[in-house]
């Protein structure tokens, strides 16, 4: 019984966990939608920015990947 | 009499395609009602021996080495065989392995600087490995081998430990400036310093979990979405969207191995002028 109780806690926790990955995508969007909006009104100096998007984007996504870890150790090692 | 023969021959391969798929309606129809839906997502990362059933050991062949094993040969013969001509005028496979090389040449170039390749042989053959077993793992029945964490940490440990003892090494105790921030005020300085320390060591989790989490939950979404198709009534719609999230899958396998190749080389160049 106790046992199902705390398992049923991981459950529910690691679905909370998934939450924090909408930050990182609202994080994605917020990089890659400023990207844009600065390479349009200069797309002459957007190739030369395209790594750093990237980087940026990898930045953001750090923090959902936390979450997801979370989530994947409440799952399986808990 | 001639003319409906070459009809019907012309017309042959759109009935069989068309036969196989009611084949697999109905079977999956049958299916559906003997069985129910059922969903395995996570089973396809499933290590198994590929002869037998024995336990894995440290020797074992299991589909993770012979898919890796598969990697390693595809990039040899694609660099072997595309640097075999050398022709003025390259042949497509030669082409490919020039634009390879040439676009992580321009990568490590543009973000390390000049100093930064020395170490382009590692790079090229992190992008070269990461960009093969995922695309390799895009093939039906196939296994992805970057989509288990053991894979991906190994690679993001070696850079890891590789960048932390190179800018020791070329830098002595001058590394450790990387985390003192001195165009910050004086007060915030040690502050700083925690964060930077703190997310210098959380570097090889993400790094390793960005790569693993992606592959895997791009499978995992294909598989949920192929148990789906064991309904007759919505089968048509999920394999539009298996159609639709695989064209998503061919970007993100690409994307994700740019992303590890361009991190490695951000690291890397902390390690040649950690001075802010």
């Amino acid at each position: 019984m106790e046992g199902d109780v705390v398992q049923m806690g991981a459950y529910i926790g690691a679905g909370l966990a998934c939450t924090g990955m909408g930050g990182a995508a609202l994080g994605v969007g917020q990089v890659v939608g400023n990207f844009l909006s600065g390479a349009l009104r200069n797309p002459s100096a957007a190739g030369g920015q395209t790594a750093t998007m990237f980087i940026g984007i990898a930045f953001a996504e750090a923090l959902g990947i936390f979450s997801f870890l979370v989530a994947l150790l409440l799952m399986f090692a808990v | 009499m001639a003319e409906p023969s070459e009809q019907t021959a012309s017309r042959t391969p759109a009935f069989i395609i068309f036969g196989l798929v009611a084949v697999v309606f109905i079977f999956a129809f049958i299916n559906s009602k003997s069985s129910g839906l059922s969903f395995y997502p996570l089973d396809q990362f499933n290590v198994k021996p590929i002869l037998g059933k024995g336990p894995v050991g440290t020797f074992t062949i299991t589909n993770v080495t012979l898919w890796m094993a598969l990697t390693v040969a595809g990039i040899a013969l694609l660099l072997v065989m595309g640097t075999r001509g050398r022709a003025l005028v390259p042949t497509r496979m030669q082409s490919v392995a020039e634009m390879a090389y040439g676009f992580i040449y321009k990568m490590v170039e543009d973000v390390t600087g000049k100093d930064g390749l020395r170490y382009f042989p590692y790079i090229m053959t992190l992008f070269m490995f990461i960009v093969f077993s995922n695309f390799l793992g895009l093939l039906p029945l196939s296994f992805t081998t970057t989509s288990h964490i053991a894979v991906t940490a190994v690679m993001a440990v070696a850079v890891f430990l590789a960048v932390t003892i190179l800018g020791f090494v070329l830098n002595g105790a001058g590394f450790l400036s990387l985390f003192w921030i001195s165009s910050a005020p004086l007060a915030l300085r040690p502050i700083l310093a925690l964060i930077e320390v703190i997310s210098y060591f959380v570097r090889p989790v993400s790094h390793s979990i960005r790569l693993a989490g992606n592959m895997m939950a791009g499978h995992a979404v294909i598989k949920v979405f192929a148990a789906f198709s064991a309904i007759a009534v919505i089968s048509p719609l999920s394999i539009a969207a298996i159609t639709a999230i695989y064209a998503l899958e061919v970007l993100v396998c690409f994307i994700q191995a740019y992303v590890f190749t361009i991190l490695t080389c951000v690291y890397l160049k902390d390690a040649l002028h950690p001075h802010h």
